[in-house]
């Protein structure tokens, strides 16, 4: 195989794994509380400014400014729920995709306020190190380390623990678990608040390979919706085969022709996909 | 134990219960029977929370507990399997299990409770790592009330547990229900398989559109001639 | 019905003085409001009936892009050239609808399509960054004063057509309202397989609709690239302008016929108050502001501004004007029904 596609598509992957992990936050928001936080990326952008302006700015340790950015996202993610999704919850879905539109489009405005338009960066430049031939950011491959760890946790946390049962119960049904003694409202701001926390340590993933601007969630954020929809909308595992698949037409995509292009591409697979199984590829 | 004085309970505009008075004694068991839409659900749900009353009085060793939302009444001792069993279908039936036992006070015996469940119902020990939704009518029901009683509730609240499964396996969970009481719960039946619960508890109320119409023990009313022509149908 | 008359003809001839008492500015925001009210109106024909389209910035775009680049590049005039755009975004409403509504993708996953389809069109456009200048946005080929390219350095002609227009999406939207369809869409809102069930074609009906709005958000996208003679990707495609037209027919109130117009003055009203009070310097406060509010109004007031006016007796007669013809329901939450999960 051509040494350049199969870089390409090693660095798919390894982005894939970015993408990954959002796509968990969003399905696990979704599957427990049934919305679709639509500024989803745009906590993600908060993180990413969190993590440049106290590392760039201020001088925090990186090491302490990724954990401020992730306990930050994760707070404003309870306050998200708090504020915005909880007096709605019984409206309509579409008002609350609405209220979550409203937050995006006051996040990217606001950041726009605060900081401008202008890229800015955290200033870190990983070495590209060179496996067999293959030049990989060493940024993109510590990013899809701990993106893959972060998941695992993630896994084990719902899988082993109490509450994370919970989590995974009340989205099969909702009105009995309090009979089990488990309070549905503090279930979802946890889930909020884990859903926070992800787009949190995805900022400080991003952060070490990207600019920051007010605008990037408009980059992955569809990208990230995409995902989850063809994985089946609540369904964790199908957003990770999913975010691994659209990964991989977007590298090899941009390989044969451009970027954008292979977004277009992407994009366009994933309107023809929503029409041959809405519910997405991986069935429940 | 558990006493309800005339207590009323609806959805909304439609009301389900009227002026509802029972009680329950530590130890007892005792039935609520009645036809299709009677209120019995509503009756559970009422004392588990699940649903506000309106009017009256429940209380619970003298304490009231209206008003307690449903998540807070699990630890005050009262357990209560739904009706249809609503057990969380894509979970392992040991993950269901285990949710019953999500209060701190459950959480600390865990593996005692479990253990025992299990010894109650071998056949979930056998599956429990299936999900849940793939187990029989009667697992299920099993499952169900294995599941309440991992909280190690001290009343138990139990919603038309016959409902839907074939006759040999009615006689099986009625037979559970026997040994549970055998070990001292205190059991509050809703049903609408009157010979069965007749023959299971010690005294019952007979719950038609939401009022209470009789009330009597299990043996007077299976002697009662409006119980026998219009539930049992001799 | 004379009460309401008078009230027109009153309402008409305010607009047709208009531009004899304002300055040329003013005339430049009062043609704002009306194009972007004229979008908003097609957006919300959809909206209303739950069809919520977080994608219409692609129909804007298309019908933006297609006369701009037609006149620089083949010197087509824009009075084919607009027809071509209008036709083109039609059939993508087309095209993207009727997979969609054959196949019951709705609510969540209907905004989210409509997502992806303004961002393809977006992409699209940065990406043929040869022809259409991409990110930097392209210019028609100024001639001046001239009928055959549309083009008006005086503001007077395009406010003639802007109110023109204006006026012509009222006018289907009062079609729509008072028509059959409006019953059928309601139905279909309200519970897509109950209204099947009664013999509605649930396909046609909406999409219809779609083509409609479709249709009519792309001839606005064009007369904008027209009257400002700049088109930038994301000004008139993208995530950006879809969300803004979302959240201007809402707070206006999506179920009146005014509605979407008041969202339009409150739109521009709010730009270009910051604007002239904080300067250039602020950029972001004023969509800053429409964020929390459109979260606000989403929370507290679903029905939009002019919602509000429903129950009040005295305005009856004028609200009659603005309201649709027989208010529907109040449903949780007042934006459509749970049947469109």
């Amino acid at each position: 195989m051509d040494i350049f596609l199969l870089e390409a598509v090693i660095n798919g992957l390894l982005l894939a794994g970015v993408l990954a992990l959002l796509a968990l936050g969003l399905n696990l928001i979704f599957g427990v509380i049934d919305v679709v936080w639509i500024a989803y990326a745009d906590l993600v952008m908060c993180g990413m400014y969190a993590v440049y302006w106290l590392f760039a700015e201020y001088g925090w340790p990186l090491p302490l400014a990724f954990a401020a950015a992730i306990v930050g996202v994760a707070a404003l993610g309870l306050l998200v729920h708090l504020l915005i999704i909880a007096p709605i919850l019984t409206s309509a879905p579409i008002n609350q995709l609405l209220a979550t539109g409203g937050l995006l489009y006051f996040l990217q405005s606001f950041a726009t306020l605060l900081f401008g338009t202008d890229f800015r960066n955290i200033g870190i430049r990983l070495p590209i190190i060179e496996i067999g031939g293959i030049y990989v950011s060493y940024a993109r491959l510590l990013a899809f380390g701990v993106a893959l760890m972060g998941a695992i946790a993630l896994y084990l946390f719902l899988k082993r623990s109490y509450v994370g049962t919970a989590i995974r119960a009340i989205a099969q049904d909702r009105e009995i678990v309090g009979l089990m003694g488990v309070d549905q409202r503090r279930i979802y701001l946890v889930t909020s608040a884990i859903g926070g926390a992800l787009a949190g340590l995805g900022a400080c993933l991003l952060a070490l390979q990207y600019d920051v601007h007010p605008f990037i969630g408009n980059t992955f954020g569809p990208l990230i919706f995409m995902i989850c929809v063809l994985g089946g909308l609540g369904n964790m595992i199908g957003g990770f085969i999913a975010a691994f698949i659209i990964s991989q037409i977007i590298a090899i995509g941009g390989y044969y022709y451009s970027t954008e292009l292979s977004y277009v591409l992407a994009f366009m697979l994933f309107i023809v996909l929503m029409f041959i199984r809405p519910q997405g590829i991986v069935s429940r | 134990m558990l006493s309800l004085a005339d207590v009323s309970a609806g959805y909304g505009s439609f009301r389900a219960l009227f002026d509802v008075s029972l009680s329950v004694a530590a130890g007892e068991t005792v039935g609520v029977i009645g036809p299709n839409g009677a209120g019995k659900t509503t009756l559970m749900r009422v004392i588990s929370g699940l649903v506000a009353a309106v009017a009256g009085a429940i209380t619970l060793h003298g304490r009231s507990i209206k008003g307690v939302p449903a998540h807070r009444i699990v630890a005050h001792g009262i357990a209560h399997v739904p009706e249809n069993r609503r057990l969380f279908p894509r979970l392992s039936v040991e993950d269901n299990l285990k949710i019953g036992a999500f209060i701190p006070a459950a959480r600390q015996h865990f593996a005692d409770q479990l253990a025992s469940v299990y010894e109650l119902f071998p056949k979930l020990s056998e599956r429990r790592s299936q999900p849940a939704g793939t187990l029989s009518g009667g697992e299920q029901q099993m499952c169900a009330i294995g599941r309440a009683l991992m909280s190690r509730p001290k009343l138990l609240l139990m919603d038309e547990p016959s409902a839907g499964l074939a006759p040999l396996v009615v006689q099986q969970v009625f037979e559970l229900i026997r040994r549970i009481r055998g070990q001292g719960l205190t059991v509050l039946i809703v049903e609408q398989n009157v010979q069965q619960v007749l023959d299971v508890v010690d005294r019952a109320y007979v719950l038609e559109a939401g009022r209470i119409r009789l009330a009597g023990t299990a043996s007077e009313l299976r002697n009662n001639d409006f119980i026998r022509r219009s539930y049992m149908g001799l | 019905m004379k009460e309401n008359s008078v009230v027109v003809l009153v309402g008409l001839a305010i607009l047709i003085a208009l531009p004899l008492v304002t300055s040329a500015y003013f005339l430049h925001l009062a043609i704002q409001i009306l194009l972007w009210g004229f979008v908003y109106t097609a957006w919300s024909m959809m909206g209303r009936f739950g069809l919520v389209s977080l994608g219409h910035g692609a129909f804007m775009g298309i019908g933006a892009y297609v006369p701009a680049l037609l006149w620089n590049y083949y010197d087509m005039t824009p009075w084919l050239g607009i027809p071509l755009g209008v036709v083109l975004s039609a059939l993508l409403g087309l095209v993207i609808g009727y997979p969609c509504f054959r196949l019951k993708v709705v609510g969540h996953y209907f905004a989210l399509v409509t997502l992806a389809l303004s961002q393809v069109v977006l992409l699209s456009i940065v990406a043929a960054r040869d022809i259409t200048g991409g990110s930097l946005g392209m210019t028609p080929r100024s001639i001046g004063h001239s009928w055959y390219a549309l083009q008006f350095p005086d503001k007077i002609y395009f406010y003639a057509i802007a109110v023109i227009v204006w006026l012509l999406g009222l006018i289907v939207w009062r079609a729509i309202d008072q028509g059959i369809g409006r019953e059928a869409l309601e139905a279909i809102s309200d519970d897509e397989e109950a209204a099947a069930a009664v013999g509605i074609d649930v396909t046609r009906e909406k999409l219809r609709v779609t083509v409609i709005s479709a249709a009519l958000t792309a001839l606005g996208g064009a007369l904008f690239g027209q009257y400002l003679m700049y088109l930038n990707p994301e000004s008139v495609s993208g995530i950006g302008v879809s969300l803004q037209i979302v959240f201007a027919a809402i707070a206006g109130g999506m179920y009146a016929m005014l509605g979407p117009t008041v969202g339009g003055l409150l739109t521009i009203a709010l730009t270009e108050g910051l604007r002239v009070w904080f300067g250039a310097s602020f950029v972001g406060a004023a969509n800053s502001i429409y964020g929390i509010l459109l979260i606000l109004f989403v929370v507290f007031m679903p029905r939009g501004i002019l919602g509000w006016f429903e129950p009040a007796r005295g305005l009856r007669k004028v609200a009659m004007l603005f309201l649709s013809s027989r208010p529907t329901p109040a449903k949780a939450g007042g934006a459509p029904g749970p049947g469109n999960h």
